[in-house]
């Protein structure tokens, strides 16, 4: 086993253990097995990515950690607190897991700041005033001064990403699940956001959960890559990023990036091909 | 600078307007006095063309028998300062308004009832699709005798004409609110009164604007027939019946002009009205003015 990079000191809690989760679609009929006995231990703080080809059964996995869907056995802890299991299948979802969605889910019918203090106002954790407070302060660290009052569809889509991750962190979660956050974005948009994340990431150290399918952003953005198999979806090969953070868009062209991208990238394109031959939907 | 290339704009935009209705009102004019022009020799060929598809000789067929707008707009200048005229614009409107404001406040929580509950949506669903279908002016007989005044029996079928549509429209719109809307504010913390508060209630509001709108055109459709049909409050004595009245009452005149004349009205009103209800819907709904 390579050394593993140590989690930023800070984080102290956030960790993920994913036992042994298997589910089943729809076990009465034409049985589909979406994920197969996977098991994953993520630390507190750490940004492990899960990459694997689109369909293999990731986002499945995601939403049973979120609360939203539930799992056929196994069982997925936070911080040694049982999420969900076999006698409880569903978790209950909760501020101390917020997903960002792939298409996003900010309200297009509240400002960007009305959206990004929905979270604290309805858990009645601050008042609005200081939620306000709060969230212009955020939003400001994340270079979005001057949108508090746009709705989400006046900004560009780079701008909204950011602004769903504030609404996120806002709720002062454990964990951020991310799913697939940049997959509509143009590559000059998403080198933009990558950076902008990591930036957010170094000065509010949370868990990143973050689905992919872009081997290069999974490379450069996390602490560990864990490559999925195409559905069923369990872990094939999880991958210590040994770059230090912080991170910088100087890494992608580093011979050690290189290195790694080679030594994943058969992997990744095998299950690729599978999916592929499968016929696997998108999404 | 932004301001004056609004202007332009605009002043483009109006301009095309006019040109659009000096142009229609010109050829109407030229085509109800078509019978003046075709008499000339140059016309020949196209009268034998008419004879010989069956259709009179010396006029253009239908718009050739229609008044022209001089005419009407001169009979419209002759009923301006008849109270009898305005008393129809504010009964009508006030038939329109009333019914459209009751399918509103009947339609809108049905709606929603519809689409959250899904107890609600069994029971009421298949009774609300039988009765759907039934044309609104069928009901009028049965209005007419199980209402106890006539205001109410038109009221009422207005009320028919709106109420579906805005139900139809409520109970779409909320039922396309994306699952994620949900899934985020479940995870932020949202109560079940929260979420129908802060969700479906927004997330719905651009369908019961379109729902109204479309249900405000039905409702001046319907609002015409029942009161040609119920004879528009006979107890006024005709006067004062609503706009659909006042040109049955020309009708049977023989004012062909006024017909026209209560005809363009409607028109009017049913513009005047759409208009408010877009402005409304805007201010209600400001995130969908800057796509």
């Amino acid at each position: 086993m390579e050394m593993r990079e140590p989690a930023p000191a800070a984080a102290t809690r956030g960790h993920i253990l994913i036992d042994d989760v298997v589910k089943v679609y729809d076990p009465e009929g034409a049985a589909v097995m979406a994920v197969d006995h996977c098991s994953l231990e993520i630390e507190p703080g750490e940004i492990c990515m899960i990459v694997g080809p689109s369909g293999c059964g990731k986002t499945t996995l995601l939403n049973a950690i979120a609360g939203f869907h539930e799992i056929t056995s196994g069982r997925i802890l936070l911080d040694g607190e049982l999420l969900c299991s076999s006698e409880l299948p569903k978790a209950q979802p909760g501020p101390d897991r917020i997903v960002v969605f792939q298409n996003g889910a900010l309200f297009p019918w509240k400002t960007n700041l009305e959206n990004v203090i929905f979270g604290p106002v309805m858990q009645g954790r601050l008042q609005r005033g200081e939620a306000i407070d709060r969230g212009r302060a955020m939003m400001a660290d994340a270079g979005l001064a001057g949108v508090e009052h746009n709705y989400p569809g006046e900004v560009s889509s780079g701008m909204r990403r950011r602004v769903e991750i504030v609404r996120a962190l806002m709720n002062d979660p454990k964990v951020l699940l991310l799913d697939e956050p940049y997959r509509a974005l143009d590559s000059l948009t998403k080198s933009v956001m990558h950076e902008a994340l990591l930036e957010i990431y170094y000065k509010n150290k949370v868990t990143i959960f973050f689905i992919t399918h872009d081997l290069e952003e999974a490379i450069f953005l996390g602490h560990r890559v864990a490559i999925m198999t195409t559905r069923p979806c369990k872990p094939k090969k999880l991958l210590t990023v040994d770059i230090p953070h912080p991170r910088d868009y100087s890494v992608l062209t580093s011979r050690r990036f290189r290195e790694l991208m080679e030594e994943t990238n058969e992997a990744v394109h095998e299950e690729a091909l599978k999916a592929f031959q499968a016929g696997e939907k998108e999404g | 600078m932004q301001a004056t290339v609004g202007k332009l704009l605009t002043n483009r935009v109006l301009w095309r307007g006019a040109v659009s209705i000096v142009l229609f009102l010109v050829l109407w004019e030229l085509g109800s006095r078509s019978k003046l022009w075709m008499a000339h020799d140059l016309f020949t060929p196209l009268r034998e063309l008419l004879g010989a598809v069956g259709l009179k000789k010396d006029y253009l067929p239908w718009v050739g028998a229609v008044p022209a707008p001089s005419a009407v707009f001169a009979a419209w200048l002759g009923v301006i300062d008849e109270a009898g005229y305005w008393q129809s614009w504010y009964m009508s409107f006030q038939r329109v308004l009333g019914g459209f404001a009751a399918a509103m406040a009947v339609g809108i929580p049905f709606g929603l009832m519809l689409a959250v509950s899904r107890t609600a949506h069994g029971i009421g669903f298949p009774v609300f699709e039988v009765l759907r279908p039934i044309p609104p002016l069928a009901w009028v007989p049965a209005s007419i005798i199980f209402w106890p005044t006539q205001e109410l029996a038109i009221m009422f079928i207005t009320f028919l004409g709106a109420f579906y549509t805005i139900v139809i429209n409520v109970v779409g719109g909320a039922r396309s609110i994306d699952l994620r809307y949900f899934q985020a504010a479940q995870s932020m913390g949202a109560s079940k009164w929260d979420m129908f508060k802060r969700i479906v209630l927004p997330g719905t509001l651009p369908s019961i604007v379109v729902g109204s709108a479309v249900g405000m055109g039905i409702t001046w459709e319907v609002v015409v027939a029942a009161e040609m049909i119920s004879g528009g409050g006979s107890q006024m004595g005709g006067a004062g019946g609503g706009l659909g009245f006042f040109i049955w009452n020309s009708y049977v005149g023989g004012s062909y002009e006024q017909i026209v004349v209560g005809m363009i009205s409607i028109g009017i009103a049913g513009y005047i009205s759409s208009e408010l209800l877009r402005s409304l819907g805007r201010h209600a709904t400001p995130w969908l003015r800057v796509r």
